[in-house]
């Protein structure tokens, strides 16, 4: 199903910036990025059956990666950006991946959001070389050597960076859609099924769980690297642990036993939240209401549940 | 010459000694029984010889090569490969992903991410030429976790059988199922197993089962071998009689 419908909804991302306003594009832009954090994060989750409570740190290391070519190497290579981006998430997640894929279950979602909260803390007290709280600017970047035409931000944004963010973000689809459908991908689920027997078929357990989450860093640091251009400003609260709360809650909201289950919640709850934000102050506790009816009334997410919807309607009609 | 050996294996359990100084050995398409009672360190000697636990001490030779310290990995390569007394499945993969699995893993490929599963051929005919042999083709691509307990069965035998083992244990590959399903099931598996030639070591507790399909019994109580040998020297042994058929039949 979901081969079938990558080409209309490509073609609709392709055009859609001309039928709405560069504010809704710009929406819709946060919205693909965040869909390549949560893709990265359901590798774990959905495909490796680890619920990581610190992908805000990966986030932020790609974000922070970006921020600091910026100020110390003077970089204004989108390209380079993310090249940078995705090296420093492959240091950081080895890092902790080489620790955490010892554990699972709860422990090793509190050994993920520990580590995220070390990140956090530095980036917090070591404010003369992060920027603290005041955090770190980046200016409108290059995009494929070449500057913005336009001294109008909202208008790059809203045109060359999305579709600049559509094409990586299209990139990132393709290669995760490869990995969950290659033998690799299949390795994973059979570790997320049952670990002793996949033992017992010659899996390497922790080696694939290492590689799984390695791969899961490098997506969300990317999707950080995007990020931070859009927003114009890094601060530590990208690598605190509500954050994380954020990209497990887009992946919940989609759907996490799907592949498009992450990218619809991504882009589901960032409209969700700049509503939420933008309608009342207690924003946190209507969507803390919005998760906890979620996964009582729609535990498969939006995706799951249509799914399950139109296998009911099938199954009517051949009757 | 032996296909497995073990020499003085050990393990216990804090204070429980499981398995004591047991010499085991199987020949190259042997099929054996293992039996005792409840407790009397059957699984774990599988457990040992599988690599699920480590030994306290002694010696596993597989072909003459020693494997006592080597990771499961190591020894499925070697030709070892085990199904479990409770059935152990990737329930939401379908059956026949669960056989590709181990076809995937045994040829080295779980580690390729850049193609897709779906373009191997030669594995997933494989996959189902072996489910053809089990008589599961027509459940390939229902849930692993929605097919009978019969059927489990026989798809755990089949999952560990597609690593093309040269010594396959058997850990009660009957237990749970009705007593009109073992039969046809122990048909299938020993079929397979003495046309492929593979040493099978079958543990169970049914004793017209282990009488029909074994060439050799081995007896363990309370962590050691009591008796071995072929099934009419095991029925005159009156130490074993009494253990297996009861104080009656001392």
């Amino acid at each position: 199903m979901t081969a079938a419908w990558a080409v209309p909804i490509a073609v609709l991302l392709v055009l859609l910036p001309r039928a709405i306003n560069p504010y809704q594009t710009i929406l819709l832009t946060y919205g693909l990025v965040m869909a390549i954090a949560a893709l990265g994060f359901n590798l774990l989750l959905g495909y490796t059956g680890l619920l990581s409570f610190g992908h805000s740190a990966y986030f932020g290391v790609g974000a922070y990666a970006v921020a600091f070519m910026v100020k110390y190497l003077h970089v204004d290579s989108m390209e380079l950006f993310l090249l940078g981006a995705i090296v420093a998430s492959i240091v950081i997640t080895a890092l902790f991946g080489y620790a955490c894929v010892r554990y699972t279950q709860i422990f090793f979602s509190i050994l993920t959001l520990a580590l995220s909260q070390v990140l956090w803390s530095l980036a917090f007290k070591f404010f003369w070389v992060t920027g603290g709280t005041d955090g770190l600017r980046v200016p409108t970047p290059k995009l494929m050597g070449a500057a913005s035409s336009s001294e109008d931000k909202i208008h790059f944004l809203a045109t060359g960076y999305y579709y600049y963010v559509l094409a990586v973000f299209a990139v990132c689809v393709a290669l995760m859609w490869l990995i969950v459908h290659s033998p690799f991908g299949k390795a994973l689920q059979a570790i997320r099924d049952n670990e002793t027997r996949a033992r017992f078929v010659g899996i390497q357990i922790r080696r694939y769980r290492f590689v799984a989450f390695l791969v899961s860093g490098v997506f969300t640091g990317i999707a950080g690297a995007l990020w931070v251009p859009l927003n114009g400003l890094t601060t530590p609260d990208i690598l605190y642990w509500p954050f994380s709360g954020e990209i497990v809650f887009m992946t919940v909201l989609g759907g996490f036993r799907n592949f498009t289950g992450p990218i619809v919640g991504a882009v589901v709850f960032n409209y969700l939240k700049t509503y939420a934000v933008g309608h009342t102050v207690y924003w946190q506790a209507l969507l803390g209401i919005i998760l906890v009816v979620l996964v009582l009334v729609l535990p498969t997410g939006i995706v799951g549940t249509i799914g399950l919807l139109r296998a009911r309607a099938r199954k009517k009609t051949s009757r | 010459m032996s296909l497995l050996e073990t020499r003085k294996l050990t393990k216990s359990f804090g204070d429980t000694l499981a398995v004591d100084k047991i010499d085991f050995a199987i020949g190259e398409g042997e099929v054996l029984a293992l039996i005792g009672s409840n407790g009397a360190g059957k699984t774990t000697l599988v457990n040992l010889i599988s690599g699920l636990v480590q030994p306290d001490s002694g010696q596993i030779l597989f072909r003459e090569k020693d494997v006592t310290n080597q990771s499961v990995a190591g020894r499925i390569q070697a030709g070892i490969a085990r199904s479990f007394q409770i059935v152990n499945l990737f329930d939401e993969l379908t059956v026949v992903d669960n056989v590709a699995l181990s076809i995937f893993s045994r040829e080295g490929l779980t580690r390729h991410f850049w193609s897709l599963a779906d373009l191997h051929h030669p594995v997933w005919e494989e996959a189902h030429d072996i489910l053809r042999q089990f008589g599961l083709e027509d459940k390939a691509s229902a849930l692993a976790g929605g097919i009978s307990q019969g059927e489990r069965k026989l798809l755990d035998v089949a999952v560990a059988y597609a690593l093309k083992p040269r010594l396959l244990f058997l850990d009660e590959p009957t237990s749970g199922v009705s007593t009109r399903e073992k039969a046809p099931i122990m048909d299938v598996i020993s079929s397979i197993v003495r046309s492929q030639k593979i040493a099978a070591v079958v543990i169970e507790h049914d004793m017209d089962i282990i009488f029909r399909y074994s060439d050799r019994i081995v007896v363990m109580n309370q962590g050691v071998i009591l008796a071995s040998g072929i099934l009419e020297e095991i029925k005159q042994d009156p130490v074993v009689r009494e253990m297996v058929f009861g104080p009656s039949h001392a």
